[in-house]
């Protein structure tokens, strides 16, 4: 083979059938790939959902499920609410600056990130890496939580922890604060979740 | 093509059969070269049994798997309860399944062990690179079939942990969400996941996991396997025969080993099966028992064991890290400069590269940089063979400093395996991060450190004593 010389010509069109045929492979990939994305049903499963909130008394949370992602509401205690500005400087981004047109809409740009002081509404879901932190309401020093604890939620997985505003702590694997989903009041006691129409 | 045979007259019917089929097909000649004259270093010790171990784990997890396949649903509504179908109501399904997660934690086990020898013994090293890249492509397929397979009993465990798994892709800057997405097939883990997951750990990893073994097995039998010694034993041959004077043909000698260990091995597997088919917690995770509810994460989550190290280099990927990454960043940049003898031109590129790689590692997350630590943790194998610089292969022959130093890598790769699998405590992730920074400064620094010490003489032929 070695001893043959060349065929420059027959060289030079085996090289560009063969980049013609990768250029085809590529385009039979797309459909392939693209079976890989979420599937019309799947994209179509994301209506609103509509919650009673009359019945959680202050101090409790409701799980609600939107998405197939869990949806906090929290009633927050005069006590729980008034605690929430003076951990500012332990805070990560404690004015939800940080990437605030995805996670905090901008009736919730306040200290409480609420559109009621009184109700916390979030997505449970760590913005680490998606586990479902646990309540850890009460205050005090816990095993896996420092000593100055003033009630909030830790992520068992890699062991973030927020504040009774959603809010990430300092020096912690989540780089943000928990998803404030759109959300709306249809009246006192009925919440709708998934739209945020302004009235 | 060899020459046609024919058998001679008067041979038997087996004999004919052969030959007939040596003149379409070389079975005789495979036999030969992989199993009856293939010359193995006759100075093997107990670490070289794990290869044969893991193709007989391979086997079984094939077999195994291909039996729960009849009996299980990919169906995010169906698998949990098809899987506890298989445990309850399949005749002898209990011992199928239990073989199967099992034969997971016994595969990683052999495979761990089957890697340690060979950086100990310096296997990875010329002429064997790509056994040792092949090896490696067969660890990452494997850590693939795992953790795809934990999906499928759709349990608590089976399901956060995907979630975090793919999770972490979606920390990649720019493109990461839509990748997770990707992956996901929709905006959570759920039925399309668990789906296509079964659709790769069934057969598309196998397929792939099958290519490599045999690539794994080609690429030895071509260069020879290594021994304790790390000497060639190709490099002494018999001058009348060319047989290496320090190898035996693998078959008998090897293969009765081999079979009296895989004994041995089925003796503490059954037992496992049949008396610890959790292993205490970590072969089977407790909460797998309770099926997937995508509202509430169990109160402690941790993946199967054998990705706790990995885990835990994660969790040790703080804010904190990031900026002890970025003086040892800094610091390595200063030393190249100060001490490395480079012309200015490189010089100046070394503080560029490490002033980009600092605005870098301060401009993306902690929880990008965590992925890229986890990932690296695997990868980083690959580069063993050029990282290792040191004039013997062995550690036999390697100053006796080394030798503690590779046991330190273990002590704290042991480390970082328990506390993964811990709940988080400030404590131990500190443990962590240094454990993280001493398993990257072994490979990172192995340049250096392999050439620094005395070495003892290596021996002309293996050190053997018959017994």
């Amino acid at each position: 083979m070695s001893e043959q010389k060349i065929d420059g010509g027959k060289r030079t069109w085996i090289i560009a059938s063969g980049c013609a045929g990768a250029v085809g492979a590529g385009f039979v990939a797309v459909p392939f790939v693209s079976s890989f994305q979420p599937s019309e049903r799947a994209r179509a499963a994301g209506a609103a959902v509509e919650v009673d909130i009359g019945g959680i008394k202050p101090g409790e949370k409701l799980t609600v499920e939107w998405r197939g992602k869990p949806v906090w509401i929290v009633r927050r205690t005069p006590e729980q609410l008034a605690e929430l500005p003076k951990l500012d400087p332990l805070l990560a981004d404690p004015k939800s600056k940080r990437n605030a047109d995805e996670l905090t809409p901008e009736y919730a740009r306040n200290e409480g990130r609420s559109r009621k002081p009184e109700y916390l509404v979030v997505v449970g879901i760590c913005t680490h890496l998606g586990c479902s932190p646990s309540d850890k309401f009460v205050a005090g020093p816990q095993p896996s939580l420092p000593d100055n604890w003033a009630g909030g939620f830790l992520c068992p997985c890699h062991g973030s922890t927020f504040d009774m505003a959603g809010r990430v702590f300092k020096d912690k694997p989540a780089p943000d604060n928990l998803e404030v989903p759109p959300h709306m009041y249809l009246s006192d006691s009925r919440l709708l979740i998934g739209e945020a129409k302004q009235a | 093509m060899a020459e046609f045979q024919t058998a001679p007259t008067g041979a038997g019917t087996g004999q004919k059969l052969l030959t007939w089929i040596d003149n379409r097909f070389p079975l005789s000649k495979l036999y030969q070269d992989h199993l009856s004259e293939y010359y193995a270093p006759k100075n093997f010790n107990i670490w070289y049994v794990f290869g044969g171990l893991a193709t007989l784990v391979l086997v079984m997890q094939i077999l195994t798997g291909i039996f729960l396949t009849m009996h299980y649903k990919p169906d995010a509504a169906k698998a949990f309860e098809s899987v506890e179908y298989i445990m309850r109501d399949v005749p002898w399904g209990w011992l199928v399944r239990y073989m199967h997660s099992t034969g997971a934690s016994a595969f990683f086990i052999v495979v761990y062990l089957h890697m340690f020898r060979g950086l100990i013994y310096g296997s990875y090293r010329k002429p064997r690179e790509l056994v040792w890249l092949f090896g490696c492509g067969i660890f990452l397929c494997l850590m693939a079939e795992a953790f795809m397979g934990y999906l499928l009993p759709w349990g608590q465990m089976s399901y956060w942990g995907a979630q975090v798994i793919v999770n972490l892709f979606s920390a990649v800057p720019f493109i990461g969400p839509d990748l997770s997405l990707l992956i996901r097939g929709d905006y959570v883990v759920g039925d399309a996941t668990l789906n296509r997951f079964f659709s790769f750990h069934v057969i598309a990893v196998p397929l792939v996991l099958l290519g490599l073994v045999a690539a794994h097995i080609i690429a030895l039998h071509e260069v020879g396997s290594n021994n304790p010694d790390g000497v060639e034993i190709k490099a002494t041959k018999n001058e009348k025969t060319g047989l290496p004077l320090d190898g035996i043909p693998f078959h008998p000698y090897f293969t009765v080993h081999d079979i009296y260990v895989a004994a041995v091995f089925l003796f503490i597997f059954s037992a496992v099966v049949f008396f610890a088919p959790e292993g205490g917690g970590y072969f089977l995770e407790f909460n797998n028992f309770i099926e997937a509810n995508p509202l509430k994460t169990p109160a402690h989550i941790a993946p199967v064991w054998y990705f706790t190290p990995y885990y835990s280099m994660l969790r040790a990927t703080t804010d904190l890290m990031v900026y002890v990454f970025m003086a040892v960043v800094g610091l390595a940049a200063v030393l190249a400069i100060l001490r490395g003898g480079f012309g200015s031109a490189v010089k100046i590129g070394i503080a560029v590269v490490a002033v980009v790689a600092v605005a870098l590692l301060k401009t993306f997350d902690a929880k990008f940089w965590g992925v890229v630590v986890m990932g690296a943790a695997v990868i980083i194998l690959f580069f063993l063979p050029w990282l290792d610089r040191s004039p013997v292969k062995s550690i036999r022959y390697r100053p006796d400093w080394h030798k503690y130093l590779y046991a330190l890598f273990v002590i704290f790769f042991l480390a970082l395996g328990y506390l993964g699998s811990q709940p988080p405590s400030a404590g131990g992730n500190y443990i962590s991060q240094i454990g993280t920074l001493v398993y990257f400064g072994f490979f990172l620094l192995m340049p250096w450190w392999s050439r620094i010490g005395t070495f003892k003489p290596v021996p002309e032929r293996v050190t053997f004593s018959a017994h």
